[in-house]
């Protein structure tokens, strides 16, 4: 496998293969956004108990499910890159560590507009909505130390040391409802059986998550080819392409 | 479709300020990462370009310091 692997370790044919990627995630991730959102919005049937407030849900659920999500692949780029000394790596946890932050904001700040007119409070200090906040400031922990070095290999095994010590708050987060007496809700979707939420509501729900997904994976692809060109400004095929991007 | 009119829509079933405060800031915050992250390469090249354009400035003048002394 390393082998087949390694050439994309590359950084010029990192670049080129995420240069590829990239319009197919943008345009399916437009697709499955505008489909689930527009579906949740208008089609999915209004909630018997909590009315037209929980089509919150269509962007709360993918937000939070992708926080951590995001978190895993980032600790997981990482751990390749200080195990392995992939600096491409390195760079792939840079280029999501503020996807996931950001990412993680919308799920908090949804879930506080939803739990206003639910639970009758933005806020409460139980363990779910405590240790999704933890994950935020881990995001913004990764970010400031990586941004902190001017060495950038440095920057990035500090940067990846705290992302993998954060990995525990992911199990914390994810099964805190069932663990911890919790105002939120325990999850509807279920994997092994079946969901306890009407399929009406549930598909846009799936596609929404799916599309967070492709978006999150084509923003890293973005921020993945900048951060290439940045770490690589002596090479002389980003020279050729500053040069070309300085005569426009 | 679950609304009978456009400002059924927009009411929301009276939730109309919970639901569009949250998919708008949503937007903002998605539409504002997005293009940050589109505008870096830009900012990135012109960066390595000036770096370039220093260094050929510092070689001619030091090829013609040489061809001075």
């Amino acid at each position: 496998m390393w082998k087949w692997l390694h050439p994309y370790a590359d950084p010029e044919r990192a670049y080129k293969l995420s240069g590829t990627l990239l319009p197919w995630f943008a345009t399916s991730a437009l697709l499955f956004i505008a489909t689930g959102t527009s579906w949740g919005l208008l089609f999915a049937p209004m909630d018997y108990q909590q009315g037209d407030s929980f089509r919150i849900i269509y962007i709360h659920v993918p937000a939070a499910s992708m926080s951590m999500a995001i978190y895993m692949a980032m600790a997981s780029a990482s751990f390749v890159g200080l195990v392995w000394q992939i600096k491409s790596a390195d760079w792939a946890a840079a280029s999501m560590a503020p996807i996931g932050a950001v990412v993680t904001f919308i799920a908090l700040f949804t879930g506080a507009t939803w739990g206003k007119p639910m639970w009758g409070t933005w806020w409460v200090w139980d363990a779910r909505l405590t240790s999704e906040l933890i994950l935020l400031f881990l995001y913004l922990g990764v970010i400031s130390l990586y941004a902190s070095f001017e060495d950038k290999v440095l920057a990035a095994r500090a940067a990846g040391i705290l992302a993998l010590v954060g990995v525990i708050n992911i199990p914390i987060i994810k099964y805190s409802v069932e663990w911890w007496s919790s105002l939120h809700q325990p999850s509807t979707i279920r994997i092994t059986e079946e969901s306890t939420m009407s399929s009406d509501m549930l598909y846009p729900l799936l596609i929404n998550i799916a599309g967070f997904g492709l978006m999150a994976g084509a923003i890293t692809l973005v921020r993945f080819r900048a951060e290439i060109l940045s770490r690589n400004g002596m090479r002389p095929w980003v020279r050729a392409l500053a040069e070309a991007e300085g005569a426009k | 479709m679950q609304f009978d009119s456009i400002s059924a829509f927009f009411n929301m079933g009276g939730y109309a300020f919970y639901v569009w405060l949250s998919y708008g800031v949503t937007a903002l915050s998605l539409g504002g990462l997005i293009i940050s992250s589109l505008g870096r390469k830009r900012k990135v090249l012109t960066e390595i370009a000036k770096q370039a354009g220093r260094e050929q400035r510092l070689k001619q003048i030091r090829t013609s310091e040489i061809k001075g002394g």
